[in-house]
């Protein structure tokens, strides 16, 4: 908004200053008419239209300095709009002048006069915009050493505007002396036309017309500026002759210079400028094939942007992209071609015994037109073919396809060559992304077999006023299998069941959870626990894969006659202490893990035991995970410790002593993070 | 990590696993074990002198092989185990199924 404000001020002191000189040359003319005194100083109209000039130098620098979006045609545009203005104006002006005829006005010194400052204020201001906008082009690709050098022009131009604000004797010497050295350093300026080079061809015909129109306009507000002064020459006296002004000429010889050395450049780069396009354009293929690797869904659309990009960026008629599978196997992505032409392309180039194309153990680019004239029937008349490579092995290769004779030339070749780089790079991106993509799948997957395997867990533990039962289960990263759960079959038996599924991962959750059902299934029919196992094992030999199996022992506690009956399936001994004697010993006996045997003898291999239990008595059921927990040192936590740990803790609540377990664990480990999974469960006997 | 050796002796392919065995490394034990069957052994032993951990994984490869050579008349003795592994064998009941014993020349009278 100051912006916006300064550039009206500034705008309305252009306007005042310009007419306060329009009254005192009115006032210099009259008074010098009537052979009076000047009621004005003479020096006096100089210095104000310097202040005019100023005022409208800031104004144009402020308004262009104000937007930065403008683009070359844009500034071009402004300089073209602003001379269009002026000269209109100035043409106007000259059409009441001929309606008028020649009357007294027109002769009329006082009429010249204002016609004179109308002219020379839109001249003035016409040059100012050019220059402001020219100096934004100079500018556009700038070094240090420019940049200086136009401060100094710049700043140079405005201390000149002193030599017309006082009455130096008027030195020709001096005059000619600025007026020669702005020019020099205008020269150097103007050499500086690099914005060209990045028209197109459309914007550098709009800009040859725009600047044949500026250059109009500077020659016709010259030529209309001195025919003005001219016209009342010698023998009105006091008219005030602004020519002699080295700011006013020195800017328009600047403008002009500039102007037409644009206009030539741009002229002779016309037929250059597709050339300039065409790597413009490469230059966007590679931006694109590079961002295809972010945005593209499959492999496939990679390639088929390969495909596009090489075939615009060489003018090429068509394309094909040839990636080896294996050994013998090969698939062929087509771009204006059929995939039977292509291949008839291919196959005649192997019966040909031509190497680059199919023989890949090359890896130069092999221009194969010669062979390609030997192929009737096809349209094709050149063709080019580039290895493909990522990391080194070679994915296939990309050929190109002209209808021309001798398409290609080097830099076409070298051009292809670059494509066929970046494309090996960004295939080699796209499969990395995809392989991130993939193992993110993967790690999501896992965290909903993570909650599905905690979901298998037991919210609530049965309870009973004999025993009172804690469970504890963690497991590490990945998913793992432990399972351990309890069913009230009657109001006096319960059984419970600790098990643990080898493997980890998904497939580990899957078999836990049907050892759940199972469980399930046959522990409500109070079943005998060597019997649970013989059909576990029948029921498991049919999902769970060769090398799987799963450890598990199964209770059946009996309050009524305090008894407990078991199996165990190849899983950790159980850790009992017996309050009578004070003793913790671990529960040795034979049995064979199921899905270990898969046929009928299983039976043999697993057995039932029974045992007594009192009050006080402990039963620790655990899975491998606690006695196989490492120490930093790489000791394992083993069966002696558990049984000492249970010993300090066995006058305390199941979960107490599950607590103080876990916390012994980990100062052992000295990590919450074991690498296995580890489930206790605890069950205390009372009365 | 686990480094998996072979020696052959009097017609007995001794396979020899060095390190522990674990989820990652029982592939190379299925593949030692598998290698020596295609190429005809019958007679294989494995000294678990040097083994010094075996996982649940592990056990399986050996328990996947223990139907296929029952039905092919291959037979497998493993001898040397160290108490420790002697015990993770005992405890999944694969003392009853495979056939384990102290030493190398006992492993060689059972398979002749």
């Amino acid at each position: 908004m100051r912006a916006k404000a300064l550039s009206r001020l500034l705008f309305a002191v252009g306007v005042i200053t310009w007419v306060v000189l329009l009254f005192t040359d009115i006032s210099v003319v009259f008074s010098t008419k009537r052979n009076l005194p000047a009621e004005v100083p003479t020096w006096l109209p100089g210095v104000i239209l310097n202040l005019y000039l100023i005022a409208l130098y800031y104004y144009y620098k402020l308004k262009i300095d104000r937007d930065d979006q403008l683009n070359f045609l844009d500034l071009l545009w402004r300089v073209f709009a602003t001379g269009l203005v002026a000269t209109v104006i100035s043409l106007v002006l000259r059409l009441i002048e001929y309606l008028l005829g020649a009357t007294t006005l027109t002769g009329n010194i006082v009429y010249i006069e204002v016609t004179y400052l109308i002219n020379l204020g839109l001249m003035t201001s016409f040059l100012l915009a050019a220059f402001t906008a020219w100096k934004r082009l100079i500018l556009y690709q700038k070094s240090k050493w420019l940049l200086r050098l136009w401060a100094f022009f710049e700043y140079a131009l405005l201390v000149s505007l002193l030599y017309n604000s006082y009455i130096f004797p008027r030195a020709d010497w001096l005059f000619n002396t600025a007026f020669g050295f702005f020019i020099v350093v205008g020269l150097v300026l103007s050499g500086n036309l690099k914005w060209v080079a990045f028209l197109n061809f459309r914007q550098k015909w709009t800009s040859l017309l725009l600047l044949l129109l500026t250059i109009f306009y500077l020659g016709y507000s010259f030529y209309t500026n001195n025919s003005l002064v001219l016209s009342v020459s010698g023998p009105e006296l006091g008219f005030v002759d602004h020519r002699g002004h080295v700011f006013v000429q020195s800017l328009m010889v600047f403008v002009t210079v500039y102007s037409s050395f644009a206009f030539l450049v741009i002229f002779f780069n016309l037929p250059t400028t597709s050339v300039f396009e065409q790597k413009l354009e490469e230059v966007v293929n590679f931006q694109r094939i590079s961002q295809s690797i972010q945005t593209e869904q499959s492999e496939e659309s990679v390639y088929n942007i390969l495909l596009e990009t090489s075939v615009s960026s060489v003018f090429a008629d068509a394309a094909w992209f040839e990636i080896k599978i294996n050994e013998h196997d090969h698939r062929v992505f087509t771009y204006r071609i059929s995939e039977r032409e292509a291949s008839d392309i291919i196959s005649h180039l192997k019966s040909h015994h031509v190497t680059g194309v199919l023989d890949q153990s090359t890896d130069k680019t092999k221009n194969l037109s010669k062979h390609l004239s030997s192929l009737k029937g096809s349209r094709f008349r050149s063709i080019l073919a580039f290895p493909i490579f990522v990391k080194g092995e070679n994915l296939g290769t990309l050929a190109l396809l002209k209808e021309l004779p001798d398409g290609f030339n080097k830099e076409m070749t070298k051009i292809v060559s670059t494509f066929a780089n970046q494309a090996g790079i960004s295939i080699e991106n796209f499969r990395l992304l995809e392989e991130a993509l993939q193992s993110e799948r993967y790690k999501e997957e896992l965290k909903i077999a993570k909650t599905v395997q905690k979901s298998l867990l037991p919210q609530m533990l049965e309870k009973d006023g004999q025993f009172e039962i804690a469970a504890f289960s963690e497991s590490a990263d990945e998913v793992g299998g432990d399972y351990y759960d309890t069913l009230r079959i009657s109001p006096e038996e319960t059984s419970l069941i600790i098990a643990d599924v080898s493997g980890k991962g998904t497939t580990a959750a899957f078999h836990m959870s049907q050892m759940k059902g199972i469980f399930h299934s046959l522990a409500q029919n109070c079943i005998e626990p060597d019997e649970f196992m013989v059909k576990a094992n029948r029921a498991l030999v049919y999902c769970l894969e060769r090398g799987s199996f799963i450890s598990a022992s199964f209770f059946l506690v009996n309050t009524q006659n305090k008894k407990v009956r078991y199996a165990r399936a190849g899983h950790c001994p159980v850790l009992y202490y017996t309050a009578a004697t004070d003793r913790s010993d671990y529960l040795k006996d034979k049995g064979v893990a199921l899905g270990m045997v898969r046929n009928n003898s299983y039976s043999n291999f697993i057995e039932a035991k029974e045992f007594s239990y009192a009050p006080g008595d402990i039963m620790v059921l655990y899975t491998d995970g606690i006695t196989e927990a490492k120490s930093v040192r790489g000791e394992e936590f083993g069966y002696e410790r558990l049984a000492e740990v249970l010993m300090q803790v066995k006058t305390l609540s199941p979960v107490e002593i599950q607590d103080h377990l876990i916390n012994k664990l980990y100062e052992f480990s000295g990590t919450k993070n074991i690498n296995d999974d580890y489930t206790t469960m605890i069950i205390k006997f009372s009365n | 990590m686990v480094q998996i050796k072979r020696l052959q002796e009097d017609g007995v392919d001794i396979i020899t696993p060095i390190g522990e065995i674990d989820a990652s490394s029982s592939i190379e034990l299925d593949l030692t074990i598998a290698k020596s069957v295609g190429e005809g052994f019958t007679k294989i032993l494995v000294d678990c002198s040097a083994l010094e951990y075996i996982s649940s994984a592990g056990l399986g490869v050996f328990m996947s092989y223990i139907d296929e050579f029952k039905d092919k008349n291959l037979k497998m003795v493993l001898f040397a185990m160290s108490e420790k592994v002697a015990n993770t064998f005992e405890i999944l009941g694969l003392y009853e199924l495979l056939t384990i014993t102290k030493d190398k020349v006992e492993a060689k009278k059972l398979v002749q």
